[in-house]
């Protein structure tokens, strides 16, 4: 059921919320937590879409805030809130509210989300787009036990890396980090096995995939060895290779689904590494809410500390690569703003 | 630089994405053409692959009398996961998984076919990397047992390296009575040692009652009501809608009491009447399990305080079904009990004075399990006598199956002007505050033996208590009397009814 509110506020929201449950026949819920989704209107579908598969794992209040831009003058002085409620099968297992603010009150979504939060229950927020620099000191963020931030989305993805690591809270993660997590299932699988020291180790992965850093600063920060990032055609992340007492230990994924596993001394081994939906993400994110230690430590080892490229000259953060950028003729300064125009090509 | 010896630099407690994945390992099926093998085992090590919780190379060893070559057998692993897997398909997965596919044609006293299985396994060492651990999953009857683990060790497939396991597996039943279940354990004990046998109890593999453990212990508000104080009696129920099906040469002359109240049910009344254990390892737990169960008394006259029966023609859900006696296969005369309902009290200083009664049967009024704590009524009440009577007794169910959940019954006022209580119910359903997909049991079940976890697995101590508790009731049972019927699709026979409303109470309906 689909209720539409506009020049609302958040007590007509809660009180349409109430009279949808009551309507299809659900007044209690088992929800364990409220999600804040704070997008675009451009980005607002697929996220959603995300947090309704995600929310058969982990029923949740919805809440997603689109901040509208306003066309005059006139326009950006007046506030206004529109809501659209949804309760029952066209909001997955949980309850969903889309927030769209105009004018003013877009610098004080805080006060339309505070009074919809669940009573008691955890919050977490996600920036399906333009997380702000700072989550924690974000007036939304700051409601928050868990920020969720996604820099793969960000215009300069490595960059921000950086600036994650300066400003990093216990509660904030990237969906970035939550993409490697079967990765680095896989690796450790594979220390499990062949007890050995690692001496040095090696990333490849396409360009500008914050998760290939994230992967790489976390070996590092964990076996303590220089690592080096390596650029790839993708798609994501491509091997991992790591050279050990026991001789190389390569992960290698060309095709992002079906990766072989090969150890010195062993068979090579398939293993299934399919890429994952946003959804998957998003409800492996919700299962914990505690902060994720591992997380900090791989973010705080820092971007700059990792060796670059084929010929490895520890390369400066923001641009990831350099060498290869050059070999193949276009301008290595300015690799973001390579992205932000395949970006822009892509709309 | 690493630690060479140490534990793995990529692991850490606080980093609890990463799961735990079993080691290099395989898993030989006996029997593997049986319906548990394609319903449950094979799409469960599909769907454990498709969490990413097996390791690379692991291998699925198939063997059964059929003439396959191994590729007939991936064939039917295929179809077996495509139809029955939990989670949606996948064909990298798929990939993956067929690597390891391998099958061994044979019967248990086929000396060429063990050494082929032998073969099999050292290929696949070399092949695939599974370091010489296996688990041995006999999903074959009972009598094949003692069979198929001598041949094994015959073979010296048993055989524990000092780097590598062999587990046996093996499903219920445990042996018809207490003297063949020791026995069974004699002859499996012999070949295997005691801690790398996983004796599988599906029920425990089940989220919700594991459930049982996190309710009672990790919560203030239960436990202080959990005991006779608080509590007025127990009932745990399995009740099962269908009749014997295509069993009948498995199940005449073992009755619903061997083959679900010796397990099934007093695991249930272990996890809910045991003492709080001091840590969750498996000792701890069998500890507190064994202490329990060796607590179990018997009532006096068993002839008044259990009663057995055998459904008779009736109507079930809509559809006709015929009486037990009159299903193929079945010896007219036979006297095995299809619904059982016993009542027990525990010797101990929580539970004096209070009856766990326990029933199951087949073709009862649906198919549900659950344990039902039912507490005393309030010592005084101060609405008059018209006001409360309308009012239960508080109940606290933990629904096992289906729809697994907790259910919480107690009085509230009903709207209007006159005090009136009613009860009414509070409910946990797993479903709605958790994943929509729990884990199947057998998943689970199969990912612990391959960690070598033996946390949710009865140990011989368990099984052989509880046939002390059965054992005298079967006896009692086959010299006296004979079964009560009840028709299909009811709630069992009325001698059932009768024997807690001697004691003042009565069953709930499920």
């Amino acid at each position: 059921m689909k209720i539409d509110l506009t020049e609302t506020t958040s007590s007509k929201i809660n009180k349409a919320l109430v009279e949808g449950r009551r309507a299809v026949g659900t007044p209690t819920s088992g929800m364990v937590l409220t999600l804040v989704i704070v997008t675009d209107e451009e980005n607002a579908y697929d996220a959603l879409k995300a947090a309704n598969e995600a929310s058969r794992e982990h029923p949740s209040r919805t809440l997603v805030v689109i901040k509208r831009v306003s066309r005059s003058p006139r326009d950006r002085a007046k506030a206004r809130l529109d809501a659209e409620v949804r309760v029952g099968t066209e909001a997955g297992t949980g309850e969903t509210v889309l927030l769209r603010l105009y004018g003013e009150v877009i610098d004080h979504a805080q006060s339309v989300v505070l009074p919809l939060l669940l009573p008691d229950a955890p919050v977490v927020v996600w920036w399906a787009v333009n997380a702000p620099a700072a989550p924690a000191q974000d007036p939304l963020g700051a409601l928050a036990q868990r920020r969720v931030t996604d820099a793969y989305a960000d215009e300069q993805p490595i960059h921000e890396l950086s600036a994650r690591a300066e400003t990093y809270v216990p509660g904030d993660t990237d969906l970035s980090w939550t993409r490697i997590t079967p990765w680095r299932s896989m690796l450790a699988a594979a220390l499990d096995q062949a007890p050995c020291t690692v001496t040095s180790a090696e990333v490849t992965g396409e360009e500008f995939n914050p998760s290939c850093e994230l992967l790489a600063m976390w070996l590092a920060d964990r076996l303590n060895v220089p690592v080096t990032r390596k650029v790839s055609d993708g798609p994501g992340l491509t091997a991992v290779r790591m050279e050990s007492s026991i001789g190389a230990i390569v992960l290698d994924r060309p095709d992002g689904s079906l990766a072989t596993l090969s150890m010195h001394g062993q068979p090579d081994r398939a293993v299934a590494l399919k890429r994952r939906e946003t959804a998957e993400l998003l409800a492996e994110e919700l299962r914990r809410l505690d902060p994720d230690e591992i997380y900090a430590r791989a973010l705080k080892f820092g971007v700059d500390r990792l060796g670059h490229g084929n010929g490895g000259q520890p390369a400066d953060g923001q641009q990831p690569a350099a060498g290869e950028k050059a070999a193949d003729g276009s301008d290595p300064a300015k690799p973001a703003a390579k992205k932000a125009a395949k970006k822009a090509a892509a709309k | 630089m690493t630690d060479s010896h140490g534990a793995n630099p990529l692991r850490d407690a606080l980093d609890r994405r990463l799961p735990r994945i079993a080691g290099p390992s395989g898993l030989v099926i006996f029997g593997v053409t049986g319906d548990l093998s394609r319903k449950k085992l094979m799409p469960a090590v599909y769907d454990l692959a498709n969490r990413g919780l097996l390791p690379p190379g692991f291998s699925l060893v198939g063997f059964a009398r059929r003439e396959w070559e191994h590729e007939d057998f991936a064939q039917e692993v295929y179809a077996a996961v495509k139809e029955h897997s939990r989670t949606p398909f996948r064909e990298e997965v798929w990939q993956q998984l067929v690597q390891g596919c391998r099958f061994v044609q044979g019967n248990f006293d086929d000396d060429e076919a063990f050494e082929t299985l032998k073969e099999t396994i050292n290929e696949l060492d070399k092949a695939q990397g599974t370091g010489g651990n296996f688990a041995f999953y006999l999903s074959v009857p009972p009598k094949f047992f003692p069979k198929v683990v001598q041949q094994l060790k015959k073979h010296g497939l048993a055989d524990q390296k000092e780097d590598s396991w062999r587990r046996a597996v093996i499903e219920k039943p445990f042996g018809h009575n207490l003297e063949s279940a020791q026995e069974l354990n004699r002859i499996v004990h012999e070949v295997f040692p005691p801690h790398e046998v996983f004796r599988i109890d599906h029920y425990l593999g089940k989220e919700t009652v594991q459930n049982i453990l996190a309710l009672r212990f990790a919560n203030t508000m239960f436990e202080p009501l959990w005991n006779r104080s608080y509590v007025d009696h127990v009932q745990i129920t399995m009740a099962e809608d269908i009749g014997i099906g295509g069993r009948a040469g498995y199940y005449d002359g073992i009755g619903a009491a061997r083959d679900v109240i010796q397990n099934h049910l007093l695991q249930l009344l272990a996890l809910t009447a045991m003492e709080e254990p001091a840590s969750f390892e498996a000792d701890a737990l069998v500890a507190e399990k064994t202490k329990v169960l060796g607590a179990v008394r018997l009532p006096r006259e068993l002839g008044k305080e259990t009663v057995r029966a055998q459904y008779a023609a009736g109507w079930q859900g809509g559809e006709k079904a015929v009486g037990y006696l009159q299903e193929d296969g079945i010896d007219p005369k036979s006297k095995t009990d299809t619904y059982a309902a016993i009542k027990l009290s525990i010797d101990n200083r929580r539970w004096a004075g209070v009856p766990f009664y326990l029933r199951t049967g087949k073709r009862l009024g649906r198919r549900v399990t659950e344990i039902a704590v039912v507490f005393q009524r309030a010592p005084h009440s101060p609405f008059d006598h018209t006001a409360t009577e309308e009012l239960g007794q508080n109940a606290l169910v933990i629904r096992v199956q289906p729809d697994e959940g907790v259910t919480v019954r107690f009085g509230s006022k009903v709207p209007g002007t006159s005090m009136e209580v009613r009860d009414v119910s509070m409910d946990f359903a797993y479903g709605e505050s958790f994943t929509e997909s729990s884990p199947e049991a057998y998943e689970r079940l199969i990912l612990d033996v391959l960690l070598g976890d033996a946390n949710l697995f009865p140990r011989l101590e368990e099984v052989e208590q509880s046939w002390r508790i059965l054992d005298p009731i079967e006896e009692y049972w086959d010299k006296h009397g004979k079964p009560a019927q009840y028709p299909a699709g009811t709630w069992g026979p009325a001698e059932a009814d009768e024997m807690l409303a001697r004691d003042g109470r009565s069953w709930r309906r499920p």
